[in-house]
């Protein structure tokens, strides 16, 4: 495979809650048919952090052992999710319970507010957000797309906002392009898209944007082939970085020839 | 002896008292330092998971890390 030199392009590290992760990749660990491909497309994919989820230990050891049997936890950052909280209390109490696991103070922390699409209950997520940043949790917020959220979120004091591409598990890709350049042309914290993104095109869009990071788990997970999609992704998130960093060429409604308009023959 | 009826991750269970908490994970076989004890809503730090005493009705959670996203 080809190998872009990506070295040759000096960016600035993604810097979240005062730590430096070198790749602007972040990806879920659920849904994988088996935990041996997840483990292979972890590592395709360059990620520094992963996402895990807080749930009870399964006592009768009728479903799979956790997830850290299957990846090493010295290998990745791990970031807990609040998934599946439905209320502020909720996703407080799990991101304490995911702090005594021991590893980092980081939560990515998601409100949901409706079962079929799973979007952010936005007022559910403020007060979690300002009751978790005080307790001293590094706070990464699932939102959605809307500008005045994030910006409150940041006030919260959120280490970074992370607004839907689309609803997750969609694979729908960026929905509104526009309001992911606002919520990043207005916030100080870095801005990490999470969710949607389905395809190494809709990464790279993404990255175009200008935002700091792509967070994604269904794209790789539900690929046929999640190590190749894992790749993908990577490339496409450094493509799209790249674009981004280079400034892309102004829109214009007409053609502009490339070629000399003198010098044709008489 | 007296023996607990406690509640584990939903479940109804019976303990053999008086049992601290490090005794039910070793009951059940969990390493403590893989999973998070919340014992009647209160997180019990690992360090005094061996000076926790079970009461009877007492709601024991444990929770690890899962796959997600």
């Amino acid at each position: 495979m080809t190998t872009i030199p990506v070295e040759t392009f000096t960016d600035t590290p993604l810097s979240i809650g005062g730590r430096q992760f070198r790749s602007r990749l972040m990806v879920g660990t659920g849904k994988y048919r088996d935990n041996a491909v997840m483990a292979r497309a972890l590592e395709a994919s360059g990620a520094d952090i992963v996402t895990v989820a807080v749930r009870r230990v399964d006592l009768d050891r009728t479903r799979e052992e956790g997830i850290l049997y299957h990846l090493r936890p010295e290998d990745y950052f791990l970031l807990a999710n609040t998934a599946g909280c439905y209320t502020a209390e909720e996703a407080i109490r799990y991101a304490r319970l995911a702090r005594e696991a021991g590893f980092n103070e980081f939560i990515k922390l998601e409100v949901i507010g409706d079962r079929d699409t799973l979007l952010p209950d936005t007022e559910g997520l403020l007060t979690a957000a300002r009751q978790l940043t005080k307790e001293g949790f590094v706070v990464l917020a699932y939102t959605n797309d809307d500008l005045v959220t994030a910006l409150r979120l940041e006030q919260a004091g959120c280490a970074a906002v992370m607004p839907l591409a689309s609803p997750i598990g969609s694979g729908l890709g960026l929905l509104n392009p526009y309001s992911i350049r606002t919520i990043k042309s207005r916030l100080s914290v870095p801005v990490i898209v999470d969710a949607g993104v389905g395809t190494a095109s809709d990464a790279c869009l993404t990255m175009e944007q200008g935002v700091d990071g792509i967070l994604m788990n269904t794209a790789l997970a539900e690929a046929s082939d999640p190590v190749a999609m894992a790749t993908a992704m990577r490339l496409a998130v450094d493509a799209g970085r790249l674009a981004f960093l280079a400034g892309r060429m102004p829109r214009r409604e007409i053609a502009v020839p490339s070629s000399p308009v003198r010098g044709m023959l008489g | 002896m007296t023996e607990l009826a406690i509640t584990v991750n939903g479940e109804p269970r019976r303990i053999t008292g008086p049992a601290t908490v490090a005794d039910l994970l070793r009951k059940l076989q969990l390493d403590p330092r893989t999973v998070v004890v919340e014992l009647n809503r209160q997180i019990i730090r690992r360090a005094v998971l061996g000076e926790t005493k079970l009461g009877d009705g007492d709601a024991v959670e444990l929770v690890h890390f899962v796959g997600g996203g």
